[in-house]
């Protein structure tokens, strides 16, 4: 007998399972959580991000749908470069949005001695109901979060986002609770983040947190236009600049006073 | 025991030449970091200086510096020449393949034709009295062969389905084991090889005796002929070195002698790296040397390992772009007892790219493996993520093969020092071949009938059933020419251009290998894809000959990890290796094939019409076992995986695979980027795969160098391109244009 078995009961390893809609696969992510990273993007996202650089994937119709265990099993074709400490990350759209299928990869993934990586906006996050339930479920086949935080204050995020971003925030104090890894990324756009009381604002919050491995900071840039052309939708930022390095460089002056987890 | 050897353990190499046994019984392994490696000494900034400057220079003045004309190359052709007389005490090696730095010499020996053009070419008059010599009194290598060559070869040639074949320049893939020289002393060489002559033929006396007498007598000449190159630098080599810098300096005229003699395309160094070591190590324990000094000597010997110089003809820089020699030279590496051989001269080697810069020469090579000191691996990744300049050969699959004292002798392909040489076959144009199956033997350009006048396919679809048996048929044909023209060549080759002064320091009774090579492969991976999985209609021209292709329908691609595709590949590696065995090949080698195409990938596409796969006529063939540009729709590993299925047993002569990867998708600084890169090889090399060039940058530095190449940053701006590395400032246009298309790995 396998004393490690753990049996899930909604995840019966057999005939009926979910299946997720796939944007695309990136074999090769090595800055997508620890190590060398098997990265499925998701289709569907409810956020608008005027920054956004892959539109594409936000339209939750796809023709690509696929079973965990299919996703899984090409994956593990990478397993000779993870050396331990890679594995797969689900990545997006928002991957929240497909949380059933979510649960099962993750499960599925962990049976198979797997590290899994959660990549979120975290919009779709409640601490109602049954979602809830899900969540906490998920979060237990999760080995690391990477958690996108677009705007630590409310009104801008709106603007940003089209969603408020409280609820974002309580899933960081959430995750915090349950002692969850997480890296904190946090997009800089001149004129709309970049900005030094914001960017304050938001390593106090983190302060608050207990459960952070890594920020970082992810300068704006514009490779992401063409897909506006192609998609013939209107460029929200169009003509805003990547921020200079100095600016960068402030930036993470101003994270560095947040104190990180030890791995 | 001899004092040379003091301090030196095992017995073997001591009564015979034993290259292998004095290695592994003397050199130390080293597990630290790179923290020893000392900075460069003044000597070694002076002469690095000077050194540039003349690179500089020549680059101005259209690639060649200058050129001889009235002295035909020769062991003791020239007096001394030094990087500048004024500093040549500074010079801790020392010899030139002239009388001055970067001047090219003059080889008529493969083909006087060819030797004057590249004089002419470059502005400069060749003497008429040599021309008098080499056309009336002295036959060459290129008149042998084509005096020989059938109708047939000809065609072939003319028509470029086999290409870049060894019959206008030295055939050059040769290693002399240059170790020997510092080891035993010439004059022990001299005295094994008479003893071998001594008991050559004394029973039979058929051709192949009276040829390797031949070839023995000339050999011995040449190591007189070394003695004597050294004695002009005021070095009496008969006996073994006494020192490390002795070593390091008998071992270079080793060398020396050979790029003096053969202007092969690839004049590889060979595994010298461990050996060296064993030098340094007794110095240091004898208090001779301090690590300073150990780190010029070999900043010394890779300077002069930068400075050689071949004299070339237009056709050849089309083939292989931006001068490169292949003076090949090996780090690392396991022995078969299981220790690494890594050493702390491996780590020197590695960090004169470092002291002097990036640079595409010597060719740097790390025989990798996961199991080599975790150390060193960060260190040679943390090389190629700031140089873009080495490239990783997989030791796990060829040390069962070639054993642990292999040296690489051109781009990719191993061969085992002093035992073996090998006779170099470019390649043939496999994407030519499919388009021939199609029509009939018809080449596509000329509409002449070059191959033979098979049935072409006459319906409007291609289907796999109607293909294959003709595209197999074919291929045989192809297979069969080819090992005919290589046969001719090699006889030839031998014949009027032998290469003395390298076989001299290889054993008498030599193992040959006869490298056949593929291009175009992945275009017909993905053509035979095509037609078995999607619809390919041909659209013919009003002759009735097929000229393009429509394909319908999606279908899967070599580069994604996609066993449908991969299939293909291996079948059709598997089908041309097994067709070439079946020839007879020349001296008795051992046949074997490379998917390996260097830069010529260009010129061979250039010749190669529209493809099912939708590749455009005319255009760049994707290099070595590479999948084709576009291809790859899942990232970099995937691709790695893909050709990592390739079986090297069928590939013994190398697979070549060349990826970029923009920096910030192997991570945020260049600790991570290290630590990934390590990650990638591991994953790749444990998989079974042979091959692979590393480029670290983005598309964007090599648009910046191609419109701007006069700025300083751009000076030594090397990348690994097919097989060796390049300046890539020294890169044909066209060329350019090809390494910028071929999409770096990166991601948004």
């Amino acid at each position: 007998m396998n004393n490690n078995n753990t049996q899930h009961p909604a995840a019966t390893h057999d005939a009926q399972q979910n299946t997720a809609r796939v944007h695309s696969i990136e074999t090769f992510g090595s800055v997508d959580g620890p190590g060398i990273r098997f990265v499925i993007f998701l289709q569907g996202c409810p956020m608008r991000c005027q920054f956004c650089h892959n539109p594409d994937t936000w339209p939750i119709e796809s023709t690509n749908e696929t079973t965990a265990d299919e996703l899984l099993d090409k994956a593990e074709r990478f397993r000779a470069y993870w050396a331990g400490t890679g594995g797969i990350t689900v990545s997006g759209g928002e991957a929240l949005l497909q949380l059933d299928f979510l649960i099962e990869l993750f499960e599925h993934a962990h049976d198979r001695g797997i590290n899994t990586c959660l990549d979120t906006s975290a919009q779709p996050f409640t601490r109602n109901g049954s979602w809830f339930r899900k969540f906490e479920r998920l979060m237990r086949a999760t080995d690391t979060v990477l958690l996108d935080i677009k705007h630590i204050r409310d009104n801008e995020h709106r603007r940003l986002t089209k969603w408020t971003n409280r609820n974002i925030l309580d899933c960081a104090h959430y995750l915090s609770e349950i002692d969850k890894p997480v890296w904190i990324r946090h997009v800089l756009i001149p004129g709309l983040t970049d900005n030094d009381t914001y960017l304050r604002e938001l390593s106090a919050f983190l302060k608050t947190l207990h459960n952070i491995e890594r920020i970082e900071i992810l300068p704006y840039h514009t490779l992401g236009t063409y897909k506006y052309e192609q998609l013939r939708i209107k460029y929200p930022l169009a003509g805003v600049m990547p921020p200079s390095q100095a600016r960068i460089d402030n930036a993470n002056r101003i994270m560095r006073s947040v104190p990180l987890r030890e791995k | 025991m001899r004092t040379e050897w003091r301090g030196f353990k095992g017995n073997k190499w001591q009564t015979e030449v034993n290259l292998r046994d004095f290695i592994q019984n003397n050199y130390t392994g080293y597990t630290g970091d790179e923290h020893f490696l000392a900075q460069p000494t003044r000597a070694t900034e002076i002469l690095w200086q000077k050194l540039r400057a003349l690179q500089k220079e020549e680059r101005a003045k259209g690639g060649v510096l200058d050129m001889e004309t009235e002295v035909v190359s020769g062991l003791t052709a020239y007096g001394p020449g030094y990087i500048d007389h004024e500093t040549k005490d500074l010079e801790r090696v020392v010899g030139l393949q002239t009388d001055k730095p970067l001047k090219r010499a003059f080889m008529p020996y493969g083909g006087i034709k060819m030797a004057e053009q590249a004089c002419t070419t470059y502005g400069y008059q060749p003497s008429e009295q040599l021309h008098d010599i080499f056309t009336r009194y002295v036959k060459t290598h290129n008149d042998g062969v084509f005096d020989a060559y059938t109708s047939e070869m000809k065609r072939v040639r003319h028509n470029h389905i086999l290409t870049g074949l060894p019959d206008t320049y030295g055939r050059g893939r040769i290693v002399g084991d240059y170790r020997r020289v510092a080891l035993y002393g010439v004059d022990y060489l001299i005295a094994e090889k008479k003893r071998d002559l001594e008991n050559l033929g004394d029973r039979e006396m058929i051709d192949e005796v009276i040829r390797l007498r031949e070839e023995v007598s000339m050999q011995i000449r040449a190591l007189q002929g070394l003695k004597e190159m050294a004695s002009i630098y005021g070095f009496d080599i008969s006996q073994p070195a006494n020192d490390a810098r002795e070593a390091v300096q008998w071992l270079y005229f080793g060398y020396l002698g050979a790029v003096k003699t053969q202007n092969g395309a690839a004049m590889s160094v060979g595994r010298i790296s461990t050996f060296l070591d064993i030098y340094f190590e007794r110095d240091f324990k004898e208090g001779k040397l301090t690590e300073e000094e150990a780190q010029e000597l070999i900043d010394h010997l890779v300077m002069k390992f930068r400075m050689v110089k071949f004299a070339r003809i237009p056709s050849y820089n089309q083939l292989f772009s931006g001068d490169p020699v292949w003076a090949t030279l090996e780090v690392a590496g396991m022995g078969q007892d299981g220790r690494s051989m890594v050493t702390k001269n491996d780590f020197r080697f590695l960090h004169t790219l470092e002291n002097m810069g990036p640079s595409p020469e010597p060719n740097l090579t790390v025989l990798y493996c996961s199991r080599l000191p975790e150390a060193f691996r960060h260190y040679a990744a943390k090389i190629s993520v700031t140089t873009s300049s080495i490239q990783y050969e997989n030791d796990d699959v060829m040390r069962p093969i070639w054993g642990d004292d292999y040296s690489i002798c051109c781009c990719v392909s191993a061969t085992q020092t002093g035992k073996e040489m090998q006779f170099f076959g470019a390649r043939a144009n496999l994407a030519k071949a499919l388009l021939y199956a199609i029509n009939g033997g018809v080449d596509g350009r000329t509409r002449e009938q070059v191959g033979p006048a098979y049935r072409p396919i006459t319906a409007d679809v291609l289907t796999y059933d109607e293909f294959m048996p003709r595209f197999d048929a074919m291929l045989e044909w192809l297979a069969g020419t080819y090992v005919k023209t290589l046969n001719l060549i090699h006889y030839m080759h031998d014949k009027y251009f032998y290469e003395a002064a390298e076989m001299a320091l290889i054993d008498t009774h030599v193992r040959r290998t006869f490298a056949t090579g593929i291009a175009g492969f992945s275009h017909v991976v993905d053509s035979i894809s095509a037609i078995k999985y999607a619809k390919v209609h041909i659209v013919r021209d009003e002759t009735g000959f097929a000229k393009d292709y429509k394909t319908e329908g999606d279908f899967p691609r070599y580069g994604n990890d996609d066993e449908r595709a991969d299939a293909i590949a291996v079948w059709l590696l598997k089908a041309f290796m097994n067709k070439i065995r079946k020839y007879h090949t020349y001296r008795n080698s051992e046949p074997t094939t490379s998917i390996l195409t260097i830069t010529s990938n260009v010129v061979y596409g250039k010749y190669t019409g529209n493809m099912p796969d939708g590749r455009r006529a005319e255009t760049p063939l994707a290099p070595g076992a590479n999948p084709s540009y576009g291809a790859e729709q899942n990232g970099l590993l995937a691709s790695l995986n893909s050709v990592a299925k390739l079986p090297y047993e069928y590939a013994l002569d190398g697979i070549s695979n060349t990826q970029t990867i923009s920096p910030g998708a192997l991570g945020n600084d260049d600790e991570q980027r290290s630590r990934t890169l390590v990650g990638v090889m591991d994953g790749y090399f444990d998989q079974g795969a042979h091959h692979l060039n590393v480029n670290v940058f983005g598309v964007e530095k090599l648009k910046d160098a191609m419109e701007h190449p006069e700025k300083e940053a751009y000076q030594s701006f090397t990348i690994r391109v097919s097989g060796y590395a390049v300046k890539f400032i020294d890169l044909t246009r066209e060329q350019q244009l090809d390494v910028i298309a071929r999409q770096a790995h990166g991601r948004l």
